[in-house]
């Protein structure tokens, strides 16, 4: 027996293959949703492993510091350090805002990291180029995706910054670069008011008579001081000493010091079921938007070739073809057109995933199910058609 | 496969039922000799193609008996469990068009009635090939539907009718799209085919060209057949 279907592909493959690319590039779409998914998780468990953190010490009653605002004592840390079992602890900030490099700005996550030295938890893990800060104040350290350059200036706030390294792969989970700078400037930065309001404010405290007592002397400069520095982090990360379980020492610490603190396990959870969970569940109606259009297509010109063909398929019933090899004919192109789409739109997907703001992520697995999907749906396109088909009458070869 | 020929006998065939049914066929009796080819004429709406059908066996006759070499097929009631194999083995079909399919080759149309019927490929298109030689259109086997001329296509279409060597051909209007030259080469195929391979042949016609060819006739008029002797000319 001859492949009926294979033959009139052949014989129509201009068809085909037109078809299956148009249907390719919505497969290629439907990829890259997917893709732009696993990358936002992939991005979120990245930035949790560079930060070379176990614990996530943030303020009580809160999800920070990526999914809500935390804010705790800069000194925070001192206490937890004697804590058994901790390691090592550091101060971290995160402000994401737009940094000014020459004429262009760019929106990164502004990473505040004590200057303890490499290793410390939160600063990056390692560089593609230049050194990690060694000063504490205007060094930086810039993702490569900021498109900075060894030597760049930067704009934070007022004052500016020299990159003296790059690191790659550390982005926050909605995507933007990250950039290191020392902690103390960036607790300046997160707290910076404008001059203006920083003589409105002094003149304010000046004019109280309760903060500007003619008796004592150096309390209003100790007031203003206080007012205009920032005494606050967003997070405190922990490591722990080899042997510590971390459920132990993060519950002496909540108990010790009236703080959340959050395990990988929980951190994770934060940010895949809570900080991307809303920009997951878009990707995924666009994805069943693009599969519903996908399969629309696939029925229609499955249906359409098929009306095509009515006359011959009433001939092919009439000198006896068996309904089953009616169906598998049209099944069979409906499948052919689902793996030109397959093959189309993983080629498409991998070649355009580059050129994606968002890191794509295309995982085998995906290719799999997406695979297995294409096929199921093509199938289930095809049975309008098929049904078309086997209601043909074969006395309608005969005529009238 | 050699038959006993086709017999007719009280065949009746009603559409739909109650006040609107229609009375097709009112009792047709009819026999074609094995090697003989038989015309069937008579007004359009006189129940030619419903008879076809029903000997086709893709329409059920309401009464009568339908005989095809020495099996009964229908008598007040199929007779035969699956008609998809009777049609495929025992019937051939040519159409008033060729109604070839379009994405096969012109031996691949021809042959895939016995591959439909399990045949080996290979033997399938010999088959097929010996067909197409005797039908002058073996220069052509390795051509699409679309590239041959309306005659060509027709002999194809022949082609595939006889190839399973059935007992019975069916033939509706098949030189109705032909010139007279072209009507009757196919109408001395026919005769020809029938004679070397015992087949028994009715040709549905309106055709004026070939009549004067069948050596029998049956008119048919309202549902009634009625035999008359043709005048056999030209091929004797
Ligand atoms: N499916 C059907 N349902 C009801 N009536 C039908 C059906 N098919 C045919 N008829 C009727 O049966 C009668 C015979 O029709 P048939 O098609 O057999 O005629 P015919 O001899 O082939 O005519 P023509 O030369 O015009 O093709 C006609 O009156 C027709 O209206
Ligand atoms: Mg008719």
């Amino acid at each position: 027996m001859i492949s009926l279907a294979g033959r009139d592909i052949l014989h129509a493959w201009g068809k085909f293959v037109f078809t299956g690319i148009g249907l390719g590039l919505l497969i290629g779409a439907t990829f890259t949703m997917a893709g732009v998914y696993r990358g936002m998780v992939d991005d979120a468990k990245v930035m949790l492993d560079n930060s070379g953190a176990d614990l996530w010490v943030v303020q009580q009653d809160t999800l920070g510091p990526y999914a809500e605002p935390s804010s705790i004592y800069d000194d925070t840390y001192r206490s937890i350090l004697s804590i058994s079992g901790v390691a090592r602890a550091a101060n971290v900030t995160y402000l994401t805002m737009q940094v000014r490099q020459g004429e262009r700005d760019v929106r990164v996550l502004v990473t505040g990291v004590t200057a303890d030295g490499p290793g410390t938890p939160g600063w990056p893990p390692y560089l593609v180029a230049g050194r990690q800060i060694t000063r504490s104040h205007y060094e930086a350290v810039a993702d490569i995706a900021t498109g900075f350059k060894l030597g760049d200036r930067l704009q934070i706030r007022r004052n500016q910054y020299t990159v003296v390294g790059l690191t790659r792969r550390m982005v926050s989970s909605s995507g933007d670069p990250m950039v290191f700078i020392p902690l103390k400037d960036a607790q300046e930065a997160q707290f910076l008011k404008d001059n203006d309001a920083i003589v409105r404010s002094r003149a304010r405290t000046s004019q109280n008579p309760a903060l500007n007592r003619p008796g004592v002397p150096g309390l209003l400069d100790a007031v203003i001081t206080s007012q205009s520095t920032n005494p606050y982090v967003n997070a405190v990360l922990v490591q722990l000493e080899a042997g510590h379980v971390s459920e132990d020492v993060a519950g002496s610490i909540s108990r010790w010091k009236r703080l959340k603190v959050y395990d990988r396990a929980q951190m994770e959870n934060i940010l895949v079921g809570k900080l991307i969970a809303t920009s997951a569940r878009q990707i995924g109606m666009f994805m069943m938007i693009l599969t519903i259009v996908s399969a629309a297509i696939v029925a229609f010109i499955i249906y359409t070739l098929t009306m095509g063909k009515i006359r011959e398929i009433a001939v092919l019933k009439l000198i006896g073809t068996r309904n089953r090899t009616i169906a598998a004919l049209i099944m069979q192109q409906a499948i052919a057109l689902g793996l030109i789409g397959f093959v189309v739109g993983k080629i498409t997907a991998t070649l355009w995933g580059p050129f994606f703001p968002k890191h794509v992520l295309l995982l085998p697995l995906d290719a799999v199910i997406g695979l297995v999907a294409v096929v199921v749906i093509c199938i289930l396109s095809s049975i309008i058609a098929i049904r078309a088909a086997l209601k043909v009458d074969p006395a309608e070869a005969i005529g009238g | 496969m050699v038959g006993k020929g086709i017999r007719i006998e009280g065949l009746k065939k009603r559409y739909g039922n109650g006040d609107t049914a229609v009375d097709a066929l009112k009792g047709i009796d009819m026999q074609v000799a094995p090697g003989e080819v038989v015309g069937l004429v008579g007004p359009s709406g006189s129940g030619k193609s419903t008879l076809l059908k029903c000997l086709g066996a893709v329409i059920e006759p309401t009464a009568g008996r339908m005989i095809l070499g020495d099996e009964v097929i229908y008598d007040d009631g199929w007779k035969v469990t699956d008609l998809r194999a009777l049609r495929r083995d025992r019937i051939g079909f040519v159409f008033q068009a060729p109604y070839l399919i379009p994405f096969l080759d012109v031996t691949d149309n021809v042959a895939l009635l016995l591959m439909l019927a399990g045949r080996p490929n290979g033997e399938a298109r010999s088959r097929a090939m010996e067909l197409l030689e005797a039908l002058d259109v073996g220069h052509r086997a390795k051509a699409m539907p679309s590239q041959l001329s309306g005659g060509e296509q027709q002999r194809v279409s022949i082609a595939r009718g006889l190839v399973n060597r059935p007992p019975v051909i069916l033939a509706d209007e098949p030189t109705a799209p032909l010139d007279s030259e072209r009507a009757l080469a196919v109408i001395r195929i026919l005769n020809d085919m029938a004679r070397k391979y015992d087949t028994a042949i009715i040709v549905v016609t309106h055709d004026e060209k070939i009549i004067p060819t069948f050596k029998r006739i049956y008119h048919i008029r309202d549902g009634v057949t009625y035999e008359e002797a043709g005048e056999g000319r030209a091929f004797d």
